[in-house]
């Protein structure tokens, strides 16, 4: 599925990174820490934190994310937007919680492979 | 393979383009076609090492070398340097602010994960004349 599908689906808010919304979307994880991410994110993940600084574009891209998902209505800084539109990588914005969310996605059928750290 | 440096420079406290580094890095390595299970491990490292020069060191640089056997990371920085490296590479140890914190930050697992990802690593700090971490991650036979 692509993001562009995914938030079609789902009612995600497009706020940025419009250039990368065919990018495939093969798993997915949660987090707010960004050493854990970084460690532990699976590449082609759709992405789901709180945090909005622009710092998370970069960690999406060493990680070969598919997407970023603010959750939590935190709102992403100008910046990020910004980064986030150069670089190609698909900023989207969600107002309920992560966990919700996740579900949604999960029931999608996207990830659940537990060690596809690629 | 002929073997290729790349120098970045690191400014303290600038978020704007922490980061820049290891992307570069791992463009670099993804042009040699490198193993990606072995670029996903560099990016780690670069990355953590990187963001620790930003928040608690000074000016700094990243260095990286690659030859047919292996690639060499080296970052330092000329910042305030560390009283106590075996205590800071101890799990969840971190010095970050409360401002950091809640971007994300400190959560004291940046030095556990640059050498739980490289084949080897070695930290050479001392207070007042900063921080320099040289790691190796082999071509030939990795860890993963
Ligand atoms: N380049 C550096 N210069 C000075 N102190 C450092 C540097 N890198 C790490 N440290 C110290 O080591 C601690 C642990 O680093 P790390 O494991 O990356 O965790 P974190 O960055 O989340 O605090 C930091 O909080 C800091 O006190
Ligand atoms: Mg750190």
């Amino acid at each position: 599925m692509t993001v562009e599908e995914l938030s079609k689906i789902l009612g995600l808010d497009i706020v940025a990174g419009r250039n990368g919304l065919n990018r495939q979307v093969e798993n997915g994880y949660c987090g707010d820490l960004l050493s854990d991410v970084m460690g532990n994110a699976p590449s082609g993940c759709i992405w789901l934190t709180i945090q909005s600084h622009q710092n998370i574009v970069a960690v999406a891209m060493l990680r070969e994310m598919a997407a970023i998902v603010i959750a939590g209505g935190f709102g992403p800084d100008k910046e990020t937007k910004e980064k986030a539109d150069q670089e190609g990588i698909p900023l989207l914005a969600w107002s309920d919680s992560a966990y919700d969310l996740a579900g949604k996605i999960y029931n999608l059928g996207v990830g659940g492979e537990k060690n596809n750290k690629g | 393979m002929a073997a290729l440096k790349k120098e970045y420079h690191i400014n303290k406290n600038d978020f704007i383009r922490a980061g820049e580094a290891s992307i570069g890095v791992k463009n670099v390595l993804k042009s040699l076609d490198v193993d990606p299970s072995i670029i996903r491990r560099v990016a780690i490292c670069g990355y953590e090492g990187e963001m620790n020069v930003v928040m608690h060191g000074g000016t700094g640089k990243l260095n990286i070398e690659i030859n047919s056997t292996n690639i060499v990371l080296d970052i330092s920085d000329n910042g305030p340097g560390m009283a106590n490296t075996e205590l800071a590479m101890e799990r969840g140890y971190s010095t970050a602010t409360d401002e950091y914190r809640e971007m994300g930050f400190g959560a004291g697992m940046g030095l556990p994960n640059m050498e739980k990802n490289s084949d080897e690593f070695k930290i050479d700090s001392a207070v007042g004349k900063g921080t320099r971490i040289r790691m190796v991650f082999s071509l030939t036979h990795s860890k993963e």
